[in-house]
């Protein structure tokens, strides 16, 4: 009895992660711009697919020589998949949503923008790579722990760790740093805050770099856990993972982070103790339960700074 | 100003008569086939298929109805794997490529809804793969060329018990899947019959685009199955098997023909080694004109076709023998449309390379199913054929 609960414990923490590392990039977007970064889902499928060429690239397919063993090669691609994928959220920014923003669009209109580019990402890579899914190399061998009746791979606890780990430096950045206090004060006041002279545009790409990199985090990590590539990967958790940090309440990343993990722990305990078929109902019965006694999300307070 | 749109007019005017003048000596069939989305292997091995079949007749001059020779013109839709989609592709393949039969859809959850379009518009529609039963059930103009599901149940329940002594199984299916769902339920049906009420142990279901089973295959393994059943894509075969031997799990698992696509074993990979699945041909150790078409495809297009392949060489063939049979085309869409649906029905059998077939009044093909195994090669090879 205690090995099914601890089993489903891990599996949940492992499933919880990724929401929780999707979930802080809609946040950190939102608690500065108030914008709902609806493409953030396709960021992540961009950032699998960049980890996906770097890593085969490295391993040696393409016809390239293989220099470098599978734990190095999975060192250097997880920073740069980071850099790369925070490069094509920064350029998201700035083609798609800073000249709605120089326009003085209303916020909705930077939303949608937001669902169009996510739709143009999925349908542009499906026209660039074809519809045939891809197979994530396995970049270091899998080891299956066994401690008692549970099980558990080197990998789920490497994801688990890692998204605790990304939340703390996250942490640290908004609470601790100077840029980190520019993110909160625009968040406070748009209007004053250029006035103090500091510049907003450089925070503004600040945040989507730091929101881009999770997700090229979670890409990387989601390509490993679930090695099989498709251009519509990122929708369904990315929805998921945006209804996490609305229930934590959106624009704090506490919020987010607890979020994550709350969805994941209600998903697989539903699975566990009811019949599957019933996940989803029961599970979003819940998260709709949790709003409804608290609209603002779990962290979320109302009319105040968020980030 | 004038004289220009008296010019333009009468082009257009050429151009329609010109086409429908042309469309007299083509035979058109289209393909509703899943191009993108989840199972684009599927369409592309059906599309490869038909070229391959449409190059051969093509190249001989076209096809012999009566005293003339048709050209086959092909005309091949993405329903993206959705069931949606599968229709809105039907209705614009019966109304605007006004073609003169259907191939597809090919998985059930597209090919039921869709067949019920082709039979409203009374357009013969052959499902190359689907095995539900309500895709031709009660319609008159719907046809298939694979078995059916509760056929297919019993064949992978029976092996199961001989090959792994089964007396306890587990199923995991797909919820959003006709096709899926309703084997799952008829392997269960089938299984309890055969070894007591509750000799199914877990019986567990995960929804659409899901890619973590975690919760479910712990509920599975912890219930002791002797074995777990999956009739699912592959796609999602191939993520279930590694996330059930991360969780422990050391048991066989059996497939169904979803299963044999050419890609299952790019995806899965060494996890999917030494398992079972029921399916329509084995490609390893054919013979006669399966080899011949299996060695032809692997040279034009570089792999060895999986069953959709044959089987959409087999319903394409099937729809060209009954238009051959029907001995003429009037040039009347409709009327010919109703001609090929008689002379569809009165198809009595039909070697095809998948196995040669009888039809029954509901459309559906009577004919083999075989049980293959995936070696260390990564091949399907044939263990065991079943017959009805």
């Amino acid at each position: 009895m205690f090995d099914i609960f601890f089993q489903n414990l891990l599996n949940a923490l492992q499933w919880g992660s990724f929401y929780s590392l999707i979930a802080l990039g809609y946040t950190l977007v939102y608690g500065v711009l108030r914008l709902i970064n609806f493409a953030h889902g396709d960021i992540v499928m961009v950032g699998a697919y960049i980890a996906f060429f770097i890593s085969s690239a490295l391993l040696g397919a393409f016809g390239l020589p293989q220099f470098l063993p599978g734990w190095a090669v999975l060192a250097l691609t997880i920073p740069l998949t980071m850099v790369l994928t925070s490069l094509v959220g920064v350029t998201i920014e700035r083609i798609a949503y800073r000249p709605l923003r120089r326009k003085g669009a209303h916020r909705l209109y930077v939303v949608i923008t937001a669902l169009m580019t996510g739709l143009i990402l999925e349908n542009g890579n499906l026209l660039l790579l074809g519809a045939s899914r891809k197979k994530f190399p396995e970049m270091i061998d899998k080891v299956i722990y066994k401690v008692g009746a549970v099980y558990v791979t080197n990998l789920k606890i490497g994801v688990i760790l890692t998204s605790i780990l990304s939340f703390i430096v996250l942490h640290f950045i908004i609470t601790k740093t100077k840029v980190g206090m520019a993110m909160r004060a625009i968040s406070y006041d748009k209007f004053a805050i250029p006035l103090m002279g500091i510049p907003v545009d450089t925070v503004i790409v600040f945040t989507f770099v730091l929101g881009s990199a999770m997700a090229g985090l979670a890409g990387i990590l989601f390509a490993l856990s679930y090695p099989i590539l498709d251009p519509y990967m990122g929708m369904s958790i990315g929805w998921k993972a945006f209804i996490a940090a609305v229930v934590g309440g959106i624009g704090d990343i506490r919020g987010a982070f607890a979020g994550g993990f709350i969805l994941g722990i209600i998903e697989i305990s539903v699975v566990a103790v009811f019949p599957s078929s019933y996940r989803d109902l029961i599970a979003f019965s819940i998260l709709l339960l949790i709003l409804t006694i608290k609209p603002t999300g779990l962290f979320g307070v109302p009319h105040t700074t968020k980030i | 100003m004038k004289k220009v749109l008296t010019l333009v007019l009468a082009l257009f005017l050429s151009c329609i008569m010109l086409s429908s003048g042309f469309a007299a000596e083509t035979i058109k069939i289209g393909f509703n086939i899943p191009l993108t989305g989840e199972i684009p292997k599927v369409g592309e091995s059906s599309k490869f298929a038909a070229e391959m079949l449409k190059a051969d007749i093509n190249s001989q001059g076209g096809l012999k109805v009566g005293d003339k020779q048709y050209k086959l013109e092909f005309v091949y839709e993405d329903n993206e794997s959705k069931a949606e989609s599968a229709v809105a592709v039907a209705q614009k393949l019966i109304d605007r490529n006004k073609v003169l039969a259907i191939i597809g859809p090919n998985s059930s959850k597209q090919a039921v809804p869709a067949g019920e379009i082709a039979d409203l518009n009374q357009v013969v529609m052959v499902s190359p793969w689907s095995t539900n039963p309500d895709t031709t059930l009660d319609r008159p103009y719907v046809f298939r060329a694979a078995f059916l599901d509760p056929f297919q149940g019993p064949v992978a329940v029976d092996f199961a018990m001989e090959q792994f002594k089964a007396k306890k199984a587990a199923v995991l299916y797909a919820l959003a899947n006709d096709y899926s769902k309703g084997l799952a339920e008829i392997f269960k049906a089938d299984f309890e019959k055969k070894n007591g009420s509750g000799s199914v142990v877990a019986f567990e279901s995960y929804g659409d685009k899901d890619q973590d089973f975690s919760a479910q295959l712990t509920k599975i393994i912890a219930a002791k199955p002797d074995f777990i059943f999956l009739p699912n894509n592959y796609n999602e075969v191939a993520l279930t098997v590694k996330q059930a031997h991360d969780l422990g799990w050391k048991g066989p698992f059996m497939g169904s023909d979803a299963w044999g696509s050419a890609e299952l074993m790019d995806l899965c990979g060494d996890d999917c080694i030494g398992l079972y699945f029921s399916t329509h041909y084995a490609a390893a150790g054919a013979k006669g004109a399966t080899k011949e078409f299996i060695d032809r495809y692997n040279k034009k297009y570089g792999y060895i076709p999986d069953d959709v392949a044959a089987l959409t060489w087999d319903a394409t063939r099937l729809v060209l023998q009954a238009i051959q049979e029907g001995g003429k085309l009037s040039g009347k869409l409709r009327k010919d449309r109703k001609a090929l649906r008689e002379s569809m029905a009165n198809v009595k059998s039909f070697a095809g390379i998948t196995g040669s077939m009888k039809f029954d009044e509901q459309g559906d093909p009577i004919k083999c199913a075989v049980v293959v195994r995936i070696n260390e090669k990564g091949q399907f090879v044939f263990t065991k054929s079943v017959c009805p």
